[in-house]
């Protein structure tokens, strides 16, 4: 090995000397980063509200609100709104989640100041205008029609219904026909109004900007934002324990291929067991082509393009999943398989070297995930909102490293139990 | 080097380029080989695919599953494209780790395997690839487009290639394949990244220089004659979407009208993102054809766009069909917004904020070394890297005559194939 390598960047990771945090008067958390390798910024963040509890009647509620909020403001049309934006090639988007409703956005960092009055004005006064929730509602229905048309996201429901049976988690977040077409402007006005507010609320900007002139320019744009009726977070309820298998089939007819969806509950992101958890699904089905279910149903069987495993690990009780897409001829197969390879993990664990490869894999790819402004604005965001700590990606090689094989099997067995899985699949 | 370029040919034809950039921790290496479906024919279409994913099944000196671990264990992130006009591979690591992928790129441009029981798995995980492409409703139209756009060249068939050849295919006819078009003297190497350029070139000539040039590669060029009137295609299939696309023929990326077409492009359906990787993302909601379309009420989604290949190609604008409308009144106003670009001068005003559009997105596919590295080579498959780097300056040249000159000449309705999308039902419940 003759290459020098120049240590240009061997602070790369961000830590608690580069990272500014500051709590405003009202409630708002500011992270920057400063970059000036590229022109541009990146911003992300979240207020506290989403579809968790939305009024089944009106599920998709929180979503319709989220998408709406840029059809129109007190100062702004939708097309002023967005000639603004897309006249200097600036970026903003809302996303509704379960528990938060988050943005992104990007601009030149000339245009920061712009990108930022732009998010105050859409989170403070939006009007939800007539004409433009209608032309939205027929969007998000041609949206639903087009999601019971795919195996991937059908089947993905039909698991979160069976394993979060009666629980919030059990709902699609973006609704169903029935209670988009009854959501009325009312509702949507009637829900920001309650729900949106600076309390809780976190933003990252990342890029080519001094840390004090960001938080100014944030400080400028929301600081006088109040909202004395925002709600408190309410805490999530813990689902019920998986008493037997269960399978569910969503028929779809005329696909060429079908979806397999197999799990059960995983631990929440702030858990202790997290890491080994996130270590033992690297194994299991990440690492490399897709660890040992990517081994098994792909590499050796030939089933399928797809076959991964994933942990979905958040504020409340997490899920812990096998996806697969295989011909319809070929679930029963596959499924077997995947059945199989549940069975070995929770038997017998990781080896030694499975577990020091996955762990290797974990630290060597963090320059990678860091490498982009927004990369690094969702990892502030992730600090924040799991109370991690601004030193948290300088301590990560001894959290990973701290785990054993003896927690990884320890995780596998106390969340999956291969007698008691949910099996979803949707297809023909 | 006022930007950090270095461009050279080894002496067995490998072409390198290198570009230093500081930014990361991070090296980008890409490795690119002038094949892809454009160089295939009946019975053999989608193998350039398929000869790319039997490039992952291993060689005497790294076997499948140890390339696969070493690059994972090392942090890594690998993978390949296999496009009309190219097969490419890329590595992006920690840049204390880049030299795994130079070592493992060049022995797979010499010595992989093909083994026959691999070849035979992966033949069927190709087939599940495509399957899970004939779910979507885009897929069957374009493929249906494509074919009714491309009677004599081969651009007729998607990359992935069709069922009755990727079933009867040999291991044989693969390994064929690779020897012909994996010869150095028919690859470019890109790198981007935190690296010493005299350091890098000379690894890279240890590793790579001694591989033997083959014979030129042939390739299959049979020129598309001039269409003589509107193709209509239609595709039935499940849902309740109806989809409309049309598509019209335009010229080869290096033609000189690519440019003002990339301009009408922007005006039209909003900027189109160059980066394939970490930038865009612009949103297309003040374009000409979503005020017209969209926010009318004629479709409840729009996209539009072109590729940068070899031969002409299309621009394709794609619509999803609003489920109040029949797809004739849908395609009526989107003749309308057409001629409207046919018959009058679009603004200057208009031209400068695509081109601030464009020097955004550029500025964006900076914060990636992935895509910077992607841009080295990629450029050099249908044009060279200077096509790249004088892009904004091109399109700053662009005059409303330009825009009004290619919108007359390209986007005739006699050139086109339109296709749509009939949904056969609402799903029972």
């Amino acid at each position: 090995m003759i290459i020098h390598i120049s240590n240009s960047a061997s602070h790369s990771l961000p830590g608690p000397e580069d990272i500014h945090r500051e709590v405003l008067s009202n409630g708002i958390t500011v992270l920057t980063r400063s970059n000036f390798n590229s022109p541009s910024v990146s911003i992300s963040g979240y207020i506290q509200t989403g579809s968790l509890f939305d009024p089944d009647e009106k599920l998709g509620l929180a979503d319709f609100a989220a998408s709406a909020l840029m059809r129109g403001t007190v100062k702004y049309s939708f097309d002023e709104l967005y000639n603004d934006l897309e006249s200097v090639g600036a970026s903003l988007g809302f996303d509704a989640g379960l528990h938060t409703t988050s943005f992104s956005g990007r601009a030149l960092a000339e245009d920061l100041s712009l990108l930022l009055g732009l998010l105050s004005e859409i989170l403070r006064q939006p009007t939800f205008p007539k004409v433009e929730v209608e032309k939205l509602r027929h969007q998000l229905l041609t949206g639903l029609a087009i999601r019971a048309q795919d195996t991937a996201d059908m089947a993905d429901l039909a698991f979160d219904k069976t394993l979060f049976r009666n629980h919030p988690y059990s709902r699609p977040e973006d609704g169903d026909p029935e209670t988009v077409k009854a959501i009325t402007r009312a509702d949507l006005v009637k829900y920001h109004k309650q729900n949106f507010g600076p309390r809780g609320m976190a933003i990252a900007i990342v890029g080519a900007v001094e840390p004090e002139r960001a938080v100014d320019l944030v400080k400028h744009a929301l600081l006088s934002w109040k909202n004395p009726a925002q709600p408190e977070v309410p805490p999530v309820p813990n689902p019920k324990p998986l008493t037997a298998a269960a399978n569910r089939h969503h028929k779809i007819t005329g696909k060429s291929q079908a979806d397999i969806v197999i799990g059960s509950y995983g631990p929440r992101r702030k858990d202790d067991d997290y890491m080994a958890a996130s270590l033992g699904n690297s194994v299991l089905g990440q690492f490399g082509m897709m660890g040992r279910i990517g081994e098994s149903v792909r590499e050796k069987s030939g089933l399928a393009y797809y076959a991964y495993s994933s942990l979905s690990a958040g504020v409340g009780p997490g899920s812990w999943t096998v996806s697969a897409g295989v011909n319809p001829g070929n679930v029963k197969k596959a499924t077997e398989l995947i059945v199989k390879e549940l069975k070995r993990f929770v038997v017998d664990g990781v080896t030694k070297e499975e577990l020091t490869d996955s762990k290797a894999n974990f630290i060597g790819r963090l320059p990678l995930s860091l490498e982009s402004n927004g990369g690094v604005a969702n990892a502030l965001l992730t600090i924040e909102r799991y109370d991690l700590g601004l030193d948290y990606y300088r301590r990560y090689p001894n959290i990973v490293n701290a785990v054993k094989q003896d927690d990884v099997v320890a995780v596998a067995r106390k969340y999956i139990d291969p007698e008691r899985l949910v099996i979803a699949t949707a297809g023909p | 080097m006022p930007n950090n370029l270095t461009k050279t040919k080894l002496s067995n034809g490998l072409t390198v380029l290198l570009k230093e950039i500081h930014s990361a921790p991070l090296i980008s290496s890409w490795a690119w080989y002038r094949v892809g479906s454009r160089d295939e024919v009946p019975p053999l279409t989608g193998i350039s695919h398929l000869v790319e994913h039997m490039q992952f099944k291993g060689t005497p000196n790294y076997p499948a599953s140890l390339m696969e671990r070493a690059v994972a264990r090392d942090g890594g992130m690998w993978n390949a494209f296999t496009f009309l006009d190219w097969t490419t591979f890329f590595e992006t690591m920690p840049a204390d780790k880049i030299d795994l992928a130079l070592r493992l790129e060049a022995d797979r441009m010499l010595n992989s395997i093909f083994d026959e029981k691999e070849f035979l798995s992966e033949r069927t995980v190709v087939i599940s690839e495509r399957e899970g492409n004939e779910n979507e409703p885009m897929f069957l139209l374009n493929e249906a487009i494509q074919q009714a756009a491309f009677r004599v060249h081969s651009y007729h068939h998607e990359v992935i290639g069709d069922l009755a050849d990727l079933k009867t295919m040999t291991r044989d006819d693969l390994y064929r394949h690779y020897k012909t078009y994996y010869v150095p003297n028919n690859a470019v190497i890109g790198l981007a990244g935190d690296f010493e350029t005299e350091a890098m070139l000379a690894r890279i000539r240890e590793l790579f220089e001694s591989i033997p040039a083959g014979a030129t590669p042939p390739r299959l060029a049979r020129p598309e004659p001039e269409s003589r009137g509107e193709t209509r295609v239609t595709v039935e299939g499940p849902g309740e979407t109806v989809y409309l696309e049309a598509v019209y023929h335009i010229p080869a990326a290096s033609h000189p009208d690519f440019i003002p077409l990339s301009v009408l492009d922007s005006l039209l359906a909003g900027p189109s993102n160059l980066n394939m990787f970490g930038g865009g993302g612009i949103s297309n909601k003040t374009s000409r054809l979503y005020r017209a379309l969209v926010d009318k009420e004629f479709a409840v989604g729009l996209s539009a766009g072109s590729n940068t290949t070899v031969d002409p190609f299309l621009y394709s604008i794609s619509l999803t069909v609003h489920p109040g409308r029949k797809p004739e009144e849908t395609l009526a106003a989107l003749d309308a917004e057409i001629e409207r670009v046919q018959d009058k001068l679009v603004s200057r005003q208009e031209i400068k904020r695509a081109i601030k559009q464009a020097r955004a997105n550029f500025a964006y596919g900076t914060d990636n070394i992935t895509n910077q590295a992607f841009w080295l080579g990629h450029a050099e498959m249908f044009a060279s890297y200077d096509w790249f780097e004088s892009y904004l300056e091109k399109l700053e040249k662009v005059t409303p005559k330009d825009v009004l000159r290619v919108a007359r000449q390209y986007f005739r309705p006699q050139s086109r194939v339109v296709g749509t999308y009939i949904p056969t039902g609402k799903e029972k419940k």
